[in-house]
């Protein structure tokens, strides 16, 4: 894991410290909301239905026991005892006084964490690959180069005031589990024909109102030109972004209404432009020193096979579906990655009590390698597990209520916190997840059912991701009633497709039975048991699953 | 409103003259670029200090054929939350080499100063009674920065280099 230097550890002091000044003039009345409003965003801080939010960066989703730990003492101290994990391999809290924000952030300043650009019209916390370093599809860690982007992205003199929020996500597997595809720059490391490792462009994707899969602007990029050809993309659309209106004002309305070709013609005219001097090239030995953070940790030499372990997955029926749906193959023989869901029914997705957080913190450090880390699914993983030590691990996630074994089942909702906390949300989240979850819980059907994304969004800000679930739900407010519309065929991988729309909105109570409805006609026409949802949807279309969705009326 | 110049409280001698108003016949004068346009002949004649104030979606590129003659640009913030003007001086600065005072005016707060300082502007009309000391305080709030700007200071990657190199040497 990254470290600070001396360097990185005073800007983070000097940020707090000017926060600090902020919140001290806001409260005494010398700055008014209005101003106060965008500094405080770019802070974090955003102001709820109920009380601010603070939203806490974790850097590429990545972890430590001590840093864990430490946002439990926040949730404890500052908060009601409890954090949200979030789609953006971030953390926030609900209930942190503004009064107390500033001491926050000195608390986070001590483990090398900081709540800067979280939210806000600048660039946002990067994300990337939660199995980075240990999935087996990968040419090359990109956690490095989201290091790197973070620290050129901090404080960005040119770029803090742009028209909208900018989200980048990296991804360096042939599997693309950070969505680089529905990001506002999406990167996806790749050889060129050379054989050389650079990145792939993908900009104007998104969520949101307006959902779009990005193009790709360029094919590939080489190392020493991510940050020039970044800041060249990021310039165009400081221009000439639009400012007119806050929902055409994401790169992907500036993509789409130039189009592919003329934005690209921009942008490489831009970038043929920049003087030598103004080319941001880090030095060899400094994209060495911040690689050697994330040098593959010594891994013991051990079988592939592990004794203990089957022994486990022998042991009862309970401990064999955890280990079917929650681990994942590692790169190296005799380990495993292991998928932590935060999705123990009747709970808010994402959501974790200070104790869980330390009892993930002290798994972290005794069984994983002090490597703990944020999936967008808004669940935690630990990378790297030797499979002897899975039974250990799997009790002890047991004995926290961690053990939740439906990963990438459909019980493994994505939901935003919806009407029960966000102030722009239409309708509620987290009891329709809860509802949809209920028709899983016979853990039989669920693995019957297999792999299934389900995601949840209470308003058209798409938070929730409706838009690349392979079922979306969108709730949506009709004259003060709250209704659920239902989207069918999304997906967030390297296939990335934007959900589609079925029909009028549901009721509330209408909306898991018609999820089970929608079920039971994939089981009825899928080809055999190793046909996913999405596959048989793609397959005979989506008709039959519109007809069963509205069978009951 | 109180005029900054290098952080120092200063006489502003310029005209800023709106499209369809009369140029004054002496003295330092900016216009539009569309006026600049028009008539650089005659503005550009003699010896007076001339500038220009672009709006922000105009491309510092246009000023091309007389940057070397011009003294002043002034950048407006029609929004503290519009960055375009961020981007202009960066531009003007870095890609063409102006020398001249950068200014900006509009709605400047003092939380962006850092940020206009680090882009080139040496110059901004702000709404504040210390204007000096709320300067001296934004400009300095924070001693370490990882990008290079426009301002001298060194980056850290630059720091780094160097603190790497001086233990390489010993």
């Amino acid at each position: 894991m990254y470290r600070y230097d001396e360097f990185d550890d005073t800007l983070v002091r000097e940020r707090a410290k000017q926060f600090r000044g902020q919140v001290e003039r806001r409260l005494k009345g010398e700055l008014k909301e209005e101003h106060f409003k965008p500094l405080r965003l770019q802070n974090g801080v955003y102001l709820q239905l109920h009380a601010y939010m603070l939203r806490v960066a974790i850097p590429y989703g990545q972890l430590s026991a001590k840093k864990m730990r430490q946002l439990a003492l926040i949730a404890d101290k500052f908060d009601k005892g409890y954090a949200h994990f979030t789609t953006r391999q971030n953390v926030q809290y609900n209930w942190i006084r503004l009064a107390d924000m500033p001491d926050v952030l000195d608390v986070l300043a001590d483990v090398e964490m900081h709540a800067i650009q979280t939210s806000g019209n600048c660039i946002r916390n990067v994300t990337s690959d939660h199995l980075a370093g240990a999935n087996l599809d990968e040419i090359e860690d990109p956690r490095p180069w989201c290091e790197i982007i973070r620290q050129w992205s901090t404080f960005h003199p040119e770029f803090s005031s742009l028209p909208r929020k900018f989200k980048i996500a990296v991804t360096a597997g042939e599997t693309d589990r950070a969505a680089v595809r529905v990001h506002d720059i999406g990167l996806h490391m790749k050889k060129n024909a050379e054989g050389r490792i650079g990145f792939e462009f993908i900009v104007g994707g998104g969520l949101g109102r307006t959902p779009f899969v990005g193009p790709t602007v360029r094919e590939w990029v080489a190392k020493e030109d991510l940050l020039s050809y970044l800041e060249a993309n990021m310039r165009i659309y400081n221009r000439h972004g639009r400012r007119d209106n806050k929902y055409k004002a994401r790169i992907k309305i500036l993509v789409s209404e130039l189009g592919l070709e003329e934005y690209r013609r921009q942008v490489e005219e831009e970038f043929a432009a920049q003087n030598t001097w103004e080319k941001v090239v880090l030095p060899q030995d400094e994209v060495d020193r911040i690689t050697a953070y994330f040098a593959a940790p010594k891994f013991a030499a051990l079988p592939a096979i592990s004794a203990a372990f089957d022994a486990f997955k022998a042991g009862s029926r309970e401990y064999a579906r955890w280990a079917k749906n929650n681990l994942r193959p590692h790169r190296t023989p005799g380990y495993v990655s292991v998928h932590v869901a935060l999705k123990q029914q009747g709970e808010a997705p994402g959501d974790a009590s200070s104790d869980q957080m330390r009892a993930l913190a002290d798994i972290g450090e005794t069984y994983a390698l002090d490597d703990i880390r944020v999936a967008h699914e808004q669940d935690i993983v630990y990378p790297h597990v030797k499979l002897d030590d899975v039974p250990a691990v799997y009790a002890a996630l047991k004995a926290a209520g961690l053990h939740a074994s439906n990963a990438g089942l459909a019980s493994d909702i994505i939901a935003c916190p919806g009407l029960d906390y966000c102030n722009l949300s239409n309708a509620r989240s987290i009891s329709v997840a809860n509802e949809i979850q209920a028709v899983f819980a016979d853990p039989e059907f669920e693995d019957d059912v297999g792999t299934l994304h389900v995601n949840v969004s209470g308003c058209i800000n798409a938070c929730g991701h409706h838009h690349v679930g392979h079922i979306g739900i969108l709730g949506v407010d009709k004259k003060g009633e709250e209704f659920y519309q239902v989207l069918f065929g999304g997906r967030a991988d390297e296939k990335a497709t934007i959900a589609t729309i079925q029909g009028p909105g549901l009721r509330h109570e209408e909306v898991a039975p018609a999820i089970r409805r929608v079920i039971d006609q994939y089981l009825t026409l899928r080809r055999d048991k190793s046909e996913k949802f999405i596959d048989t949807l793609s397959r005979v279309g989506q008709a039959p699953f519109k007809d069963a969705l509205y069978a009951a009326a | 409103m109180p005029l900054l110049k290098n952080g120092r409280i200063a006489e502003d001698g310029w005209a800023l003259v709106e499209d369809g108003q009369d140029v004054p016949a002496a003295g330092p004068v900016a216009v539009s670029l569309a006026r600049l346009k028009a008539d650089h002949a005659v503005l550009l004649a003699g010896n007076r200090p001339v500038g220009v104030k672009l709006a922000n979606a105009d491309d510092p590129a246009d000023l091309l054929p007389w940057l070397e003659r011009l003294s002043l640009v002034v950048l407006d913030f029609p929004k503290y939350t519009d960055g375009r003007a961020l981007s202009q001086s960066q531009l003007l600065r870095q890609r063409h080499g102006f020398k001249g005072e950068i200014r900006a005016t509009g709605q400047v707060l003092r939380d962006q100063l850092r940020l206009m300082i680090r882009c080139g502007f040496d110059a901004m009309v702000i709404d504040e009674a210390d204007a000096e000391g709320v300067y001296d305080y934004s400009a300095h709030e924070f001693s370490e920065f990882y990008q290079s700007a426009t301002d001298t200071s060194d980056t850290i990657f630059v720091k780094r280099q160097r603190a790497r190199e001086a233990k390489a040497s010993q």
